[in-house]
């Protein structure tokens, strides 16, 4: 964009030739942006505005093709059925799964990256290799060895039984943490719970992530670890080694030094991660498609996934597509939510806040586009 | 500055939609136009395995040299996601697999050239014409079908002080060996926990989801209730279980590695088991009999023909040696199904003895229901029958009525 900033101070005079060069040299990369992002998730919002069944053009209405405008969402929220149940469900169980990975991920990174970058670490190297391996492994290799894993006399259970812990069948199991523990104080689908929102029981919402997701989650939080390990890593070896020194002569505490000290020094690539991580979460897919496609009792089942079965083995490439839609709506509230969270009163930089928002925009094109 | 920006958007954008118009990716063909000369045909194939592959290579290679087509068999890896693929980008496989249970989805999107007129001359199993009868026509050929039975382990079965005059009729003696057979870590019947296995118990208590004409809802009748509540009596008894509940990912694989002593599988279970548990040794009967006879599940593909094939006539040429009674036999000796035809169904329970309880299913086996958008409503059935011991029977069946009927008025 640097080039065509130049354009604001002249058009015309000596510098009225660099715009026409800045767009020149732009004009390929808005072209392939436009051709391959741009007019895909257009097509892809005229889609979910139709009955398109996949045969023939979306854009030839007619039988296969209707135009209905917002049935489509409408009928998401407000026509009692299985797709509502189906989809209301699955933005339950990603709801628990976000509001789980995205702490403990954003967590465990920060944490790791901490102990990797202590100077007095012997062998950097090879931990920083080894915790970012996951990252670099296909995750469906990952998912498959999780499989086996967590079998039900895989390596997992065999460990809790050494510990004389009777483990549980964990992908058969449909039960929800919170359910579990409420299970624990006598506490099951009790009256107040059975009022409904949006044809789900109050009781239902509230069940926590499943046994299942749980492994899903343990899965991801591995997985991904790694990478943002790798940028809170570069975030604390760029932090100047003189502000570390000069708190230290001011008597810090190492706790001291972290909270007051490093962590508002890399609040832009805190935000950077945890964008990341909420657009990533609420896209999951490939853990699902490989670990049971929902199973059991559906309470692994996530919008991405039901987007892609609506779509393509019930031939409803509209119903499809808007669902794809509202999770970029969600993607997209959350995130200004977030950015509202920590806004700029301690200094987010602005260029970490537009890299983030670039980031923004390129996953969910890729989200949005994605069924059609 | 910022209208350039937007001026500049504009055109890329227009240029690029130009591009793409162009391109015609979407572009509706003219439908059933016909090609005169030589045809190249797509072939596109759901294969068990390498054995069917080459089965079917080989047969449309022969096709291809007599006729002096071309044919070009494309295995699928995920076949009716590829198949949606090919049908939303206007260039769909001329000749496919499709799946008994998806033909409704098909048809209704007008992807099928109900071609059932030109072959159904070669004399079809009342059964599976049904099946792949849609609003009235035949949409396609049956390729082939598969039943279930009752497989047998038949060294714990003698262990079990069992004999051949034990063999189950009914449903009081299934549970009576069911319950023989389970002893430490072996338990007497494992199935998958989902209606294409469960479904057989409401089928032999005289209920099925939809109406013999697949128009009406029949979900919450008594004889589905029936069925329903016999498997979970045999679950709860602890007699029968799922194969997850003992590690295995279907019947078969229990079977072989001697947790079950039964398991209610079909014809795959054959070379399954050859390649993969060479040494177990069973014996396929026919399922017991419930208060309403006999009752399994059948299961088939048929050869579909795109609508927007620019070859269908090649195609049915095609289809019509796939389905004659010598290349079915070839195919059952292959991978192990068997002929969808009157005529292929006789020779082959002549000449497979072993499997003739597979073979007697044919008669009395019911199809997948195939009314468009059932997909979804069988996967939120099967997620409640997975903890059927612990659930309902009637609010199960209640909420898969509703959902049927929802599926039948077509939202």
């Amino acid at each position: 964009m640097a080039t065509i900033d130049g354009s604001r101070r002249a058009s015309g005079g000596i510098r009225g030739r660099e715009a026409i060069a800045g767009w020149v040299f732009t004009a390929p990369m808005i072209l392939i942006l436009g051709v391959f992002l741009f007019i895909p998730v257009l097509m892809a919002l005229y889609v979910s505005m139709t009955t398109w069944n996949g045969n023939g053009s979306p854009f030839a209405g007619g039988q296969n093709a209707e135009f209905v405008g917002l049935d489509n969402y409408s009928a998401l929220f407000s026509r009692d059925g299985l797709t509502r149940d189906n989809f209301m469900q699955s933005l339950g169980n990603n709801f628990w799964y976000v509001l789980f990975v995205v702490p403990l991920q954003t967590a465990t990174a920060f944490f790791l990256a901490l102990i990797v970058s202590n100077r007095f670490l012997k062998g950097k190297s090879f931990f920083r290799t080894a915790f970012y391996f996951p990252s670099v492994t296909s995750s469906i290799a990952i998912s498959v060895v999780f499989l086996f894993l967590f079998q039900n006399s895989g390596a997992v259970n065999a460990i809790l039984a050494f510990f004389g812990i009777n483990g549980p069948a964990w992908f058969s199991d449909s039960r929800g943490l919170f359910h579990i523990a409420l299970g624990k104080v006598g506490v099951d689908n009790p009256g107040w719970a059975q009022a409904e929102v949006l044809g789900r029981s109050l009781w239902a919402w509230s069940s926590g992530p499943s046994v299942a997701m749980c492994v899903v989650i343990g899965l991801a939080i591995w997985t991904t670890t790694g990478t943002f390990m790798l940028l809170f890593i570069a975030a604390l070896q760029d932090l100047p080694v003189e502000v570390d020194e000069a708190a230290m002569l001011d008597g810090v505490s190492p706790w001291q030094k972290l909270r007051l000290v490093t962590l508002p020094m890399i609040k832009p690539t805190l935000f950077l991660v945890i964008t990341l991580g909420l657009i990533g979460t609420w896209q999951v897919f490939d853990q699902i498609y490989v670990m049971g496609k929902g199973a059991p009792a559906g309470t692994t089942l996530t919008p991405a996934y039901l987007s892609y079965q609506e779509s393509f083995r019930s031939l409803k490439y509209g119903t499809g597509a808007a669902m794809a839609f509202i999770v970029f709506v969600i993607i997209v509230l959350l995130t200004w939510f977030q950015r509202w969270l920590m806004r700029e009163d301690r200094g987010t930089s602005r260029r970490t806040r537009r890299a983030a928002a670039v980031a923004v925009g390129m996953q969910q094109g890729k989200q949005a586009g994605g069924p059609s | 500055m910022r209208r350039n920006t937007r001026l500049a958007l504009v055109a890329t954008t227009a240029a690029a939609l130009t591009a793409s118009a162009c391109s015609g990716g979407f572009e509706e063909s003219s439908g059933a136009q016909q090609n005169t000369g030589k045809a190249g045909l797509t072939i596109l194939i759901g294969s068990s395995g390498d054995a069917e592959t080459n089965a079917v290579k080989e047969a449309a290679k022969a096709w291809a040299d007599k006729s002096g087509n071309t044919a070009e068999v494309v295995v699928a890896s995920d076949l009716n996601q590829q198949l949606g693929q090919g049908f939303a980008g206007g260039n769909p496989p001329d000749v496919f697999y499709a799946d008994a249970g998806r033909i409704g989805d098909l048809a209704k999107a007008g992807n099928l050239f109900a071609y059932g007129d030109q072959v159904s001359s070669a004399g079809f199993l009342d059964s599976l014409a049904q099946t792949f009868t849609y609003d009235g026509k035949l949409q396609c050929a049956p390729k082939d079908f598969s039943t279930l039975g009752l497989v047998i382990n038949t060294d714990l079965w003698s262990k079990a002080g069992l004999t051949d005059a034990d063999i189950p009729k009914d449903w009081a003696g299934l549970e009576a060996v069911s319950k023989k057979l389970t002893s430490g870590d072996v338990t007497g019947l494992v199935i998958s926990g989902e209606w294409d296995r469960i479904g057989v118990f409401a089928k032999q208590a005289g209920g099925w989801i939809v109406s013999e004409d697949g128009k009406t809802a029949t979900a919450d009748t008594p004889e589905m209730k029936a069925g329903l509540d016999e498997a979970q009596k045999l679950l709860k008894s602890g007699s029968m279980k799922y194969a997850k509940q003992v590690d295995a990912g279907w019947g078969g694989e229990a079977l072989g590695k001697g947790k079950a002593a039964m398991t209610i599988e079909g014809n795959w279970i054959r070379g399954a088991l050859s390649k993969d548990f060479p040494d177990v040794k069973t014996k396929v009967v026919e399922l017991p009999a419930g208060p309403a006879g006999n009752g399994t599940l059948l299961f088939s593909n048929c050869w579909g023909v795109a609508a927007k094939s620019k070859n269908q006539a090649a195609a049915v040429d095609l289809v019509k040696a796939m389905i004659a009674t010598d290349q079915q036999m070839a195919f059952a000796k292959a991978f192990g199904v068997m002929p969808s035809t009157t005529e292929g169904a006789e020779k082959f329970a002549k000449e497979y003895a072993d499997d003739a309880a597979f073979a007697a299913g044919g008669e009395y086996g019911q199809g997948p229901v195939n009314i468009p958008g059932f997909d979804p409503v069988k996967a939120a059935f099967n997620s409640n029958l997975e903890q059927l011991a612990s659930k309902d029977t009637k609010a199960v069946l209640a909420d898969l009525q509703k959902n049927t009927e929802a599926a039948l008025s077509g939202q």
